[in-house]
């Protein structure tokens, strides 16, 4: 049996208060009830402050480019279906340098899930709006404001019909742990988006802001009915709900591929008789 | 003298030129000649100006030939294009129609011959007669062609190939281009470099190919895609070309030796994954087809525009090697060769080829299958109790790879500098450690180099230098200048990084006059042996108007 232990404890290069604390501790949690052991996960993540953090825990990883984690963890999972594949990192990583990736992932629809530490604006690179600041969010490189819409990854993600799709809040971990359990859980694309605090950057969106404005849905919502979950996920103001917003069952992108079936493929030997067979095609 | 006749058949995309082609082409191969296919295309799928060359000879011949000895003209266009390119015996076969009363016209009665949607039946049997070929042989093709999908149309098919051959008979002058001495090869493969590289990544133990769709480089994937099922290979099109290169990355990560392949504008929306590759140090072949730029330049052309580009893409230093195929025969083997360096040396390796390799027919042996050795990864995976670190320094500067997802050990790769285990770090000692460590790989690289080859005998007074496909052209002018008495050598790069001046120094230094031949317009491999060597080449003589080189154009602009 997996322990909260297991998972270790490392010292951060996150600012004191940051809402990335909740998320990791919540993700340990969240590991331990789906029974999983560090060796069978495999996180991934882009460049960020909320990229960092598969290295503060154990488990296998794969830290690559700012943006570019999907097309990453999607790579691994399609050639090791074994492995509980986790994309992690920021919303300007996954929402903005990665926004085609995120949108031909959801398409896609792999066993594999997408926790996005959504703190509204760029951590790592000390302040600038991202794809889900407020509009009219001042900073330096916006100093009149952000100009542009924000993203609502939720919505874009119910809308294009994704096969789970969650919100959670750092600062309610009992509830984000289980929302991410779930998401592992389910087979399929599952994305979380977790509302984050920043303590250093983000001095409109902050502990107190989320205490009041965000909700968590009550048993009676049911994530299967479409038109209530589009009108949930468009709700992204004054109040801001909490949980899983909406989810169905979907063909897995990877049970296209017969040769999946037998497990990864470093495990699967060349067939020399196939390739001659392949080779006389060609006479 | 051995036989040489190049066949070209003009006309629109979709009047079936390709088809007569490859039915010419078959037949040519099953009677035993080589031939090489090249076809000309404009980036379009309907009308434009197209042609199917097809070169055969009783000899193997790599390189196209400009000039023509029977040119097919499906509309007058193609007359007035390339009546010029006519050698001296050369004809013109087309529709009276289009025809003049030139001596060097031979213009048949298409349309009492065939209906219009038949025409293609109709060329295809008249140029079996003027070639000299067997009729049963002609309509074996045909029936091998369209008897499976379109039983009902080979009386009419056979009907119309006999009436053509027939007119021919009477009309032609049968001693004008009569192929003879055709040797039994068995069966053969018929292939063009795409096709070879496609197999040698099969035979390579490839596992894993994402792509985007890039001229001339799609049709690669498109191959593993046919194949996919029953070689157990996973081939995904992915949203763009970044999504691709990580892709690769992550399942070669997880354990799939992987490829990508592209062209250069995909390849430069690859670049900073090529660098991911180099820093994580995960194996990753990269096929580049070269076609001119800068940006979207001649899309369906040929060029070695780039070289340097390839050489250098990739922010940061790490180590790379390049390869770059001649032949059909090299694409299978390099391929093969790229994925086991770049297994071995976990860094990304480089296939460069060009439209004019990607898009070539000829009919060659059949690969033997029994000889091949399929990368395999993740066949040791336990290294006993101790903490597994992914970047163990070594000597080397090798570590060894273990695989995520396997019981006792877990593995951390990160873009961030990062400590033997994997984490990130910011600890400037180790930084150094690193850097070594992922350069010191370059010198095991340098002991693998495949020295290139050398046609020559001692010291020559003129020696054509060149790289990946422009061997053929070359070699044909080599052959032509010492029928000429001059004497002259080739000295031809199959990997162009690392390059290892010992294996080739002495050659440049001896010869009289050292001439580069290579397609792009600024004498890029001839600038990188001056940097690597010193060397300066005599001479150049370049090509970038998007056609493959011919020996008659590096021998018309040789300085002699
Ligand atoms: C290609 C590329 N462009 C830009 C950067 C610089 N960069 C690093 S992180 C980052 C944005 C971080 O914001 P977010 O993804 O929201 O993560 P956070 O730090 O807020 O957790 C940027 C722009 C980079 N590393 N790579
Ligand atoms: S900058 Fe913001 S997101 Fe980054 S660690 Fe500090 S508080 Fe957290």
């Amino acid at each position: 049996m997996a322990t909260i232990d297991e998972y270790g404890k490392y010292e951060t290069a996150w600012c004191p208060g940051c809402g990335n604390f909740g998320i990791l501790n919540a993700l340990k949690q969240a590991l331990v009830s789906c029974g999983l052991l560090p060796h069978q996960v495999l996180l991934v993540s882009g460049i960020g402050q909320a990229a960092k953090t598969p290295h503060y825990l154990n488990a296998n990883v794969f830290n690559g480019l700012h943006g570019r984690s999907l097309p990453a963890a999607q790579g691994a999972k399609l050639a090791n279906p074994e492995l509980t594949v986790i994309a992690q990192s920021g919303d300007g990583c996954m929402y903005g340098e990665g926004g085609n990736h995120f949108l031909a992932a959801l398409r896609r629809n792999l066993d594999l899930t997408i926790l996005v530490h959504d703190n509204r604006v760029y951590g790592l690179t000390k302040g600038q709006a991202s794809p889900t600041s407020e509009q009219g969010f001042v900073t330096k490189a916006q100093p009149h404001g952000a100009a542009s819409e924000p993203f609502n990854p939720v919505a874009v993600a119910v809308t294009m019909g994704a096969s789970f799709v969650a919100r959670g809040y750092a600062g309610f971990l009992d509830h984000l742990a289980d929302l991410m359990a779930q998401a592992v859980k389910h087979r399929g694309t599952a994305l979380v988006d977790i509302m984050q605090p920043c303590v250093s950057f983000n001095k409109i969106n902050t502990y107190k802001w989320y205490k009041e404005h965000c909700y968590q849905l009550t048993e009676d919502y049911g994530p299967t009915d479409r038109d209530q979950a589009l009108r949930t996920a468009l709700e992204f103001g004054e109040r801001i709900p909490l949980g899983v917003i909406w989810k169905t069952e979907k063909p897995l992108f990877e049970d296209r591929f017969p040769v999946l079936k037998q497990g990864p493929l470093f495990k699967q030997e060349l067939n020399k008789e196939a390739l001659r067979k392949v080779m006389t095609g060609y006479m | 003298m051995p036989q040489d006749v190049n066949i070209v058949i003009g006309g629109e995309a979709g009047q079936g030129l390709v088809t007569i082609g490859q039915l010419l082409s078959k037949v040519l191969v099953r009677a035993g000649y080589e031939i090489l296919v090249t076809q000309g295309y404009q980036s379009r799928i309907r009308g434009g100006h197209n042609t199917f060359a097809v070169r055969v000879s009783t000899e193997r011949r790599l390189a196209p030939r400009g000039s023509i000895d029977i040119l097919v003209a499906l509309n007058r266009e193609t007359i007035d294009l390339h009546r010029e390119q006519l050698t001296e015996k050369g004809r013109i076969i087309t529709d009276s129609g289009f025809a003049s009363d030139a001596a060097d016209t031979i213009g048949a009665p298409f349309t009492d011959l065939g209906p219009e949607r038949l025409w293609n039946t109709v060329a295809f049997g008249l140029l079996g007669n003027i070639l000299g070929l067997p009729p049963d042989m002609l309509f074996q093709a045909v029936e091998g062609m369209i008897g499976k999908k379109h039983p009902e149309t080979l009386p009419e098919n056979k009907e119309i190939l006999d009436k053509s051959y027939q007119w021919a008979t009477a009309h032609v002058p049968q001693d004008l281009f009569t192929m003879s001495g055709g040797q039994d090869q068995g069966d053969r493969l018929m292939l063009n470099g795409n096709d070879a590289i496609a197999l040698g990544a099969l035979a390579g133990g490839v596992r894993f190919c994402s792509f985007y769709p890039m001229t001339p480089s799609t049709s690669i994937a498109l191959n593993l895609i046919t194949h996919a099922d029953v070689m157990g290979v996973v081939v995904e099109q992915t949203e763009d070309e970044i999504a691709a290169v990580n892709m690769a990355i992550g399942a070669s990560f997880a354990g799939a030796p992987s490829m990508v392949v592209t062209s250069g504008g995909g390849f430069a929306l690859m670049v900073e994954g090529i660098s991911l590759a180099g820093m994580t140090e995960t194996p990753l072949l990269v096929v580049v087809g070269q076609r001119p730029g800068p940006a979207t330049g001649l899309p369906t052309r040929t060029e070695q525009g780039d070289l340097e580009f390839v050489l250098h893409a990739g922010h940061g230093e790490f180590p790379r090697a390049v390869y770059a195929p001649a032949t059909l025969e090299s694409c299978y083997r390099l391929t093969q060769t790229a994925l086991q360096t770049s297994e071995r040396y976990q860094t990304p390796v480089f296939l460069l080829t060009d439209q004019f390799l990607a898009d070539s027919y000829r009919a060659i042996p059949p690969f033997d299958v029994e000889k091949i050795s399929p990368v395999r990864t993740g066949t040791d995976q336990h290294l006993g109790p101790q903490r597994y670190k992914r970047y163990t320094v070594t000597e080397s500067g090798i570590s060894p790879r273990l695989l995520p997802g396997v019981p006792d050990h877990l593995v951390v790769a990160d873009s961030d500098e990062h400590y033997e285990d994997g984490h990130i770090t910011e600890d400037l000692e180790v930084r150094v450690a690193m850097v070594d460590k992922r350069l010191r790989k370059l010198q095991g690289l340098q002991g693998e180099v495949l020295p290139p080859g050398y046609d020559g005998e001692g010291s020559v007074d003129l020696l054509l230098v060149c790289w990946g496909s422009t061997l053929g052209p070359v070699k044909e002018a080599v052959a032509v200048l010492r029928q000429q008495g001059r004497n002259s050598a080739c000295l031809h790069f199959e990997q162009v990084w690392p390059l290892i001046p010992a294996q080739f120094l002495d050659f440049l230094a001896s010869a009289k006059k050292v001439v580069c031949v290579e397609g792009n317009a600024t004498a890029q491999f001839a600038g990188l042996i001056r940097r690597e060597t010193g060397f300066a080449v005599s001479a150049h003589v370049l090509r970038y108007d998007g056609l493959p080189f011919t020996a008659r154009y590096i021998l018309d602009r040789l300085p002699i």
